[in-house]
């Protein structure tokens, strides 16, 4: 699915990847756990594509394809899918739109009709629900007024309805009480299969009890220190980075 | 490479080739020659057939245009216009003698309307919408007649209405903008050639949005249009205007004036998508666009409101205006104006409180690109005896790119202490996360551009008519193709 070798990533200068390797395969998820500034979310920009960040070295190959040559929307319609850690909000444009035109993209960009109004609007009541999403908020303007918790929830409305290949979660957690943590949480899980693949950037363990990685992966100073199961996390959250980073 | 510097290239990349609707119709004309004297006006005149006083209207309106001098007031760089180096009449042949039906109109005229989507056809005319459709000069068909004459609506071309309805013409052309206003109020009075004169009479809702297309189509061929609308006591009228032009090298000159007249408690809601041929990226060609619109709320409780989305044009300078007179009347303005590349628009509007508890609501909306420069310009003044009088404006200013202008000059007089007057105004620049976000949900750079602008312009596209909003909204996104990498 994803095959991140050798990277180094500087903005304006600076250095913040520094020789990052990652494989994900098919039907994996993987946890990138680090403190602040370790890189994370740089990564989640990189791959998604945001520009400023200069790539000084090595390869990103996505599903056979050089994902460094697409563009943001390609990488997009080819299924890959950034869950933002702070959704954009866009005023006057409505959130059932947005969703529709989403869709409508992808569909296009895979050269297929648009869908149509009924059978979106089915689509888009039943994946609502399951996320505990009002039809209400559907008419409001995209994130607009939206609390954090409405703002996660709906980044994952957005994932769930355009059924990604390979999904990052930029610290989906952060802002979420305990009831929104299990909503979202529960929504991930539905969406794994063996086809699609989830990168979870996290600080905290805790999104962890729910989304079970296959693996953990600790990100210090733009590079991987250590990997592990599951239970690396557990013994992050009791020893803390530092001592993990320098046992490593 | 950084965004901005993606979007310059790209402002660069957009061609003229980009203007959907230039093209134009080959079809033989009838024309006297350059020049504006009083033969061509006498000339004009006598196509009209028309009776001798409006002869002398026009002839004392070209007196008093000789005297006045071009106004100066804006913020755009207008070229010195040689009003000599320019046609003031041209009429397809084919419609000499006025057609009875759509069989007798010159089958390139329709051609021309279809690639526009114009609705002239019959099963399109079942939509709701009476046109009047205006080809340079001379109307070409009118629908709709029987049911509205049926409710005693006049909607017909201004040519007709001077000879069948000579007096309300007398009444009220001129007296909401005197010829005397400014220059091209003047021009056009002289020369106008065509336009809409609409009458709804006494306690009539008209039940169909009227609806009129101007276009420019003959070379160097300057279009005045002149339309009149009379709302009488308790009567309500939605009239929609819409404009595109084909692709031409010269500038074009266009003076509309367009006056509206509301008496006791009638409303008109007035709306206009313009969209002339802007001119290509380096600023050559294109419509100048000098538009008087200017409406008087007569009677008490009356309501005149104008929305516009003006994405067209070389330069736009265009005001239209509320006279709130009646107690208790309303004015509003809801605008969009686009500019892109070399565009320079100077728009905006007026509202004069003259009534007591009179009110007043200006949304504008601008939106710049390339090179160009957009300016908002409006007054509101609160004369003495309004008493109560309120006005709320907001302008907010959208910037794509670094090489645009966007400009708000609120002019607020207020001569009186019972009323209130509120001015927000904001300026911004599209905002480079939100195009990320867009585009990390799969839309493109244009489309994600298009979605943001729309959102932004919403406050404004909800006030146009259904049949308008959505050519609108893809009006918005097809003016701003290209701006933004």
């Amino acid at each position: 699915m994803l095959e991140i070798k050798n990277l180094h990533v500087s903005i304006e200068e600076k250095k913040i990847i520094k020789g990052l390797d990652l494989s994900i395969n098919k039907g994996e998820v993987h946890a990138l756990m680090g403190p602040n500034g370790s890189g994370k979310s740089t990564l989640s920009y990189v791959l998604s594509g945001k520009d400023k960040y200069e790539i000084n070295d090595g390869t990103i190959d996505y599903n056979g394809k050089n994902l460094l040559e697409l563009d943001v929307d390609e990488r997009a319609n080819e299924g890959l899918f950034l869950a933002f850690q702070y959704p954009m909000e866009i005023p006057g444009v409505q959130t059932s739109f947005f969703l529709k035109t989403a869709i409508n993209s992808k569909r296009k960009y895979l050269g297929q009709s648009e869908m149509d109004a009924l059978e979106f609007a089915k689509l888009m009541k039943s994946k609502a629900e399951e996320l505990n999403i009002s039809t209400e908020m559907l008419k409001r303007d995209l994130n607009v007024n939206y609390s954090g918790g409405e703002k996660k929830k709906q980044e994952i409305l957005q994932m769930s309805m355009l059924s990604p290949k390979m999904a990052i979660l930029d610290e989906t957690d952060s802002g979420l009480d305990i009831d929104a943590l299990r909503i979202v949480s529960e929504g991930v899980n539905k969406l794994r299969n063996n086809d699609n693949s989830f990168l979870v950037i996290t600080h905290y363990q805790r999104l962890l009890n729910y989304i079970k990685p296959d693996f953990v992966h600790i990100i210090a100073d733009g590079k991987i220190v250590k990997s592990g199961d599951y239970s690396l996390a557990l013994e992050l959250e009791e020893k803390g980075y530092e001592e993990i980073s320098q046992t490593a | 490479m950084a965004a901005t510097e993606q979007t310059i290239k790209q402002v660069n990349t957009l061609g003229s080739s980009d203007y959907k609707y230039g093209f134009s119709t080959e079809v033989d004309e009838i024309r006297p020659p350059k020049g504006l004297n009083e033969e061509i006006i006498k000339f004009i005149s006598a196509q009209k057939d028309e009776p001798e006083w409006m002869l002398e209207w026009r002839l004392n309106a070209f007196k008093v245009f000789n005297k006045l001098p071009k106004p100066q007031w804006a913020k755009l760089n207008i070229p010195e216009i040689d009003y000599q180096d320019c046609y003031y009449y041209s009429i397809p042949k084919s419609l000499k003698d006025k057609p009875k039906s759509l069989d007798e109109i010159d089958p390139e005229i329709l051609k021309t309307y279809e690639k526009l989507g114009i609705p002239l056809k019959e099963q399109k005319m079942l939509s709701g919408i009476a046109v009047d459709a205006v080809f340079d000069s001379v109307s070409v068909a009118t629908t709709y007649k029987k049911q509205l004459s049926d409710l005693g609506i006049v909607f017909c071309s201004i040519s007709e209405a001077v000879k069948t309805h000579p007096e309300l013409v007398k009444k009220y052309l001129g007296s909401v903008i005197p010829v005397s206003d400014h220059s091209f109020a003047a021009l056009n009075s002289a020369v106008f050639t065509d336009g809409s004169f609409i009458y709804i009479p006494e306690g009539v809702r008209c039940p169909v949005e009227l609806s009129t297309y101007f276009r420019i189509n003959a070379m160097n061929t300057g279009q005045f249009e002149r339309t009149l609308i009379i709302a009488d006591k308790d009567s309500y009228v939605s009239y929609l205007e819409g404009c595109t032009a084909p692709m031409r090298d010269e500038n074009q000159l266009h003076a509309a004036n367009v006056e509206l007249v509301a008496l006791d408690n009638a409303e008109i809601k007035y709306s206009t998508v313009q969209n002339w041929y802007p001119g290509d990226k380096e600023g050559k060609g294109g419509i100048y666009n000098f538009v008087t619109k200017r409406g008087a709320c007569r009677g008490k409780n009356s309501k005149i409101s104008w929305t516009q989305v003006e994405t067209g044009s070389a330069i736009t300078w265009k005001y239209p205006s509320c006279i709130l007179q009646g107690d208790n009347s309303k004015g509003e303005f809801y605008s969009v104006a686009i500019t892109n590349n070399m565009q320079q628009a100077d728009t905006g509007t007026k509202m004069i409180h003259i009534g007591k508890n009179t009110s007043s609501k200006i949304i504008s909306k601008g939106i710049s690109a390339g090179k160009a420069n957009n300016t908002y310009r409006g007054l509101v003044n609160i004369l003495s005896k309004a008493k109560n009088a309120r006005n709320f404006t907001q302008c907010d200013s959208l910037l794509i790119g670094n090489q645009c202008g966007a400009h708000t000059v609120p002019y607020i007089e207020s001569s009186n202490s019972d009323s209130m007057v509120e001015h927000e105004a904001t300026t911004s620049k599209i905002n480079e996360d939100q195009l990320f976000y867009c585009q990390q949900r799969g839309l493109n750079s244009e489309d994600a551009v298009g979605l943001i602008v729309n959102g932004f312009c919403k406050e404004v596209l909800q006030h146009l008519p259904m049949e308008f909003a959505v050519e609108a909204q893809k009006l918005v996104a097809i003016s701003l193709e290209g701006s933004v990498g």
